[in-house]
């Protein structure tokens, strides 16, 4: 099945002259403290209600409080799939901003500074400078007291009146936020909202640049990170109970859980580390729940040897890790894609499991509503592979349709009978949880000894391969079901990029703006890591180059994670791999030179 | 898989019910009275045969699951604690026990002693303290005492010893007991309170390994030339000599006892009366659902989608 390719989001290559524009990338860089990510949270809201896509990014400083930060926001009147190479806008609040930064505005960009704080270089022609004083009209706009606090709303304001944006929705989506922190913070916010959108930007000479909405006006978009669509849809799919450890980047799925479960009469435990967390939500599976745990990087380490047990006792078991640079502590609040292999090979022993990975926001939600199908399927844990850069930014997508999704969960305690088998060697796993009554009056003891179908440790040479094949043969055969794999642009041509995860949107994006030149080049992400679809194989044949882009290390052989997996399972030598650890994500422009050197 | 639901009586529970495989344990092992003391006291105060869960993690007592025939599970090495929690917090219905020796709950699972503890969670522990590392074959546990040679400590063990009393009345278990596997009566009488006692109860009993620590509680063996003293508790009568006696909720009390020489006294040496885990949880899970009133979770999830729009 091939998916038509649309044109690119145009960037406003024709300079910053002002007019209508369709695609502007807006970076705002300062410290955290300033709530510079209120600005981009509210344009991501905003965009969600007027049919602009809208993709951001940001970085969250390591420090508790302060420290340098950006925003970037991504906003088009058409499809957005990466946030953006270069910015067209540049908002510097302090000279460390400026200077860190300048380097990210395109040329002929427009760069936005905060006359109190920056004195940019003047000679630099290759960008326009525009000097606003931020700091100090805010603290006159507000009077004394509350100092600069605000000046964000005021660039919010600024931004409002520079790109023609729907102020009225904007002060809804202001009194919406603020009025819950009472009367004076709200009247301060729309103090500093109107000094900003009044504030006549004397360089710009009155230029504005009309970020048109998309044709299909008013919308209802929802607006939100990975983290929280990801934790809805594992709502969705019937988990209720789970357990935790608090870490960079998951965090906030699980205190999304605590907050929102016993709404739905379930629990989510803070345990006291990862291994207690893995295995009290083992402890929730055994009981009769769908349960789940997760962790970033570190942590998933930790959780290793009692996701074997799950594994061997066949207990459903959802795992989310939200990846972040590797090895060790190494980068928190960066983004990589270096635990495949751990997700798919990790525990001692042979312990296969489910590995799926979201391409983007949305399908954080999906994704985790089919790793509930799936553990519940074939009753065994499923890894779903995230990361810090899906985490944390922020997207626009229509509402699920809940109604048909929504799985009510039930607790299977009806009495067994007498010919009860949990592990029949050539049937489905049926687990009898706690409180059932046992109608033959032979109790079953869950372990991980190797045991046989009746649970009873047996660890006799020919019962061990049975069993080792009960336990992978159930996972091979969930590929049966999936879907059929999706390729972005022709089913054959001369170059088929292959991805996972969050670089579905730049390698989407790098190949339409390949085929606006003319070259054949299509593209796929892979959802089902483990096991891979059945397809592919198929799809794989009909290109004359499969390159696989990963952002994790080309190891010993020169292959990154997935494209070794890809050259094992198809000893095809056209697979070939481009990888990198600089804990960014892919620019577009950086896969298409490397995708030509490789080729060439 | 239903039909047998509705010719169920309520049956009475056996000992003879409740015996599964015979014990792997070398003969003469200790853990074979705390197993029969176990049935003893379950039939004694029958509880529902389905409702009852045995966990456990790994070594010679951590088969334990294996013998009785309850629901069960035997985990991996350390963690009984954490999966038990996770059965209890989820299902509130069942009667969940933990079993393990001192490597399994004071070493490789000490962490999640205290924060079981500490949470109170609704369980009940029994540590079979053998004071030395059995399906191993003889190294030194975090209860060997100072100068007991092992094949890891040839010379003698040099480690200070936990104090499995201190460290559960600190960790803040609300049932803290201490008995002895030759002392049956006693050991019951330590099982069904620990049982009653809601929140996280543990009892340590002492169960000699006849292989590789042979002797080892003698002193306090009334037959092998010891002498078994049990803690007298207050009886609030009033009398003189009741100033002498326990206070079981008294913490400073407990550690004072905990501090006594080797053999020490037996008994309950702390219980209070705290809020669980389980009720705290489920107070905010009954607020929450009383304020959600019977909205579906569709309805629920709708909500919150409307708010990031």
């Amino acid at each position: 099945m091939s998916a038509t390719a649309t044109s690119a989001p145009k960037s406003n290559a024709d300079d910053s002259s002002s007019g209508d524009i369709t695609d502007a990338v807006i970076r705002f860089a300062g410290n955290s403290q300033d709530g510079i990510q209120t600005i981009g949270g509210f344009l991501a809201k905003l965009a969600g209600r007027s049919a602009r896509e809208v993709m951001t990014y940001m970085t969250i400083p390591s420090t508790i409080s302060g420290g340098a930060s950006i925003f970037q926001v991504h906003l088009a009147s058409g499809e957005v799939l990466s946030s953006g190479d270069e910015a067209d806008f540049l908002f510097a609040f302090y000279q460390h901003s400026y200077d860190a930064h300048i380097s990210s505005l395109r040329d002929g960009g427009i760069l936005i500074y905060d006359s109190d704080h920056v004195t940019p270089d003047l000679e630099d022609k290759r960008v326009r400078q525009v000097g606003v004083p931020i700091t100090s009209t805010t603290i006159e706009a507000l009077g004394g007291s509350a100092k600069d606090r605000g000046k964000n709303i005021l660039v919010l304001g600024l931004v409002t009146a520079l790109f023609q944006l729907d102020r009225s929705k904007l002060v809804s989506l202001i009194e919406g936020q603020f009025k819950r922190k009472g009367e004076d913070v709200l009247r301060n916010a729309m103090v500093a909202f109107d000094a900003g959108y009044a504030y006549q930007i004397g360089d710009l000479h009155g230029e504005s640049f009309n970020l048109k909405a998309g044709a299909a006006g008013d919308t209802d978009h929802v607006t939100t990170d990975g983290n929280t669509a990801l934790a809805l849809g594992l709502i969705a799919g019937g988990v209720r109970f789970g357990a935790a450890y608090p870490i960079t980047p998951w965090t906030t799925i699980m205190e999304h859980l605590r907050s929102e479960l016993p709404k739905h009469g379930g629990l989510f435990v803070q345990t006291e580390d990862e291994l207690a967390a893995i295995t009290m939500a083992l402890g929730m599976s055994y009981a009769g729940h769908l349960s789940m745990t997760g962790s970033s990087g570190p942590g998933i380490s930790l959780k290793m040897e009692a996701l074997g047990y799950g594994t061997m006792a066949e207990l459903p078991l959802i795992i989310v890790n939200v990846q972040r640079g590797g090895p060790s502590t190494g980068l928190p609040t960066s983004v990589e894609q270096s635990d495949l292999m751990q997700a798919i090979y990790g525990s001692h022993g042979d312990a296969p499991r489910v590995v799926l990975a979201p391409i983007n926001v949305e399908d954080c939600f999906h994704v985790a509503v089919e790793a509930c199908k799936l553990a519940k399927q074939c009753s065994a844990p499923v890894f779903i592979l995230t990361d810090q850069a899906l985490a944390t930014r922020i997207e626009a997508f229509p509402e699920p349709d809940l109604e048909q999704i929504v799985i009510e969960p039930t607790l299977a305690t009806e009495t067994r009978d007498e010919n009860f088998v949990p592990y029949p060697l050539d049937g489905e796993t049926r687990h009898a949880p706690p409180g059932t009554k046992m109608a033959g009056g032979k109790y079953p003891v869950v372990t991980g000894l190797e045991h046989d179908a009746w649970g009873h440790p047996n660890g006799s040479p020919e019962m061990h391969q049975k069993m080792m094949d009960r336990r992978r043969n159930k996972i091979i055969k969930l590929a049966d079901d999936y879907p059929v794999s999706e390729v972005f642009g022709d089913d054959s041509g001369d170059v088929l990029l292959v991805g996972w995860g969050s670089t579905w949107g730049p390698i989407r994006e790098a190949t339409i703006r390949a085929r606006e030149k003319g070259l054949a080049y299509s593209s796929m992400s892979i959802r089902h890591l483990n096991p891979l679809p059945n397809d592919l194989g198929d799809i794989f044949a009909q290109f004359k180059h499969v390159i696989v882009i990963e952002m994790n290390d080309r190891g010993m052989y020169g292959y990154g994670q997935l494209a070794t997996l890809l050259r094992a399972k198809y000893a095809d030598p056209r697979i070939i791999s481009i990888t990198k650890t600089d804990g960014l994500t892919f620019k577009i422009k950086e896969i298409l030179q490397r995708v030509e050197t490789l080729i060439s | 898989m239903d039909s047998a639901n509705t010719t169920a009586e309520p049956e009475k529970l056996t000992k003879k019910a409740l015996t599964a495989d015979h014990p792997t344990w070398c003969p003469g092992c200790g853990d074979f009275a705390v197993l029969a003391s176990f049935y003893k006291t379950l039939e004694k105060l029958q509880i529902p045969q389905e409702k009852i869960v045995t966990i456990a993690g790994i070594g010679c007592s951590s088969r334990f699951p294996y013998f009785v025939n309850s629901h069960g599970l035997h985990f991996i090495h350390g963690r009984a604690l954490p999966l038990a929690s996770g059965v209890s917090l989820s299902r509130p219905d069942l009667h969940v026990f933990a079993f393990g020796g001192d490597g399994d709950g004071f070493s490789i699972g000490g962490n999640h002693l205290d924060h079981a503890a500490r949470k109170n969670v609704n369980l009940t522990y029994v540590i079979m303290d053998n004071f030395v590392y059995g399906l191993t074959k003889k190294q030194t546990s975090p209860t060997s005492p100072l100068g007991f040679k092992t094949k890891t400590d040839p010379t003698g063990a040099i480690d200070q010893p936990v104090n499995p009393m201190k460290k559960l009345v600190y960790g803040g278990a609300t049932f803290v007991a201490r008995t002895h596997a030759t002392q049956v009566k006693h050991m019951m009488a330590m099982f069904e309170r620990a049982i009653k006692h809601e929140g996280f109860s543990v009892v340590e009993v002492l169960s000699e390994c006849v292989i590789f620590f042979p002797g080892a509680f003698d002193q306090a063996n009334p037959r092998k030339g010891g002498e078994f003293v049990t803690i007298e508790e207050k009886k609030w009568d009033g009398t003189p000599e009741d100033e002498d006696r326990h206070d079981v909720s008294d913490n400073s009390a407990a550690f004072a006892l905990a501090n006594e020489e080797w053999p020490g006294r037996f008994g309950v040496y702390y219980e209070t009366d705290r809020p669980t885990k389980n009720k705290l949880e489920q107070r905010w899970i009954d607020d929450m659902q009383k304020k959600v009133g019977d909205a579906s979770t569709a309805d629920l999830l709708k909500q919150r989608f409307a708010a990031m729009k």
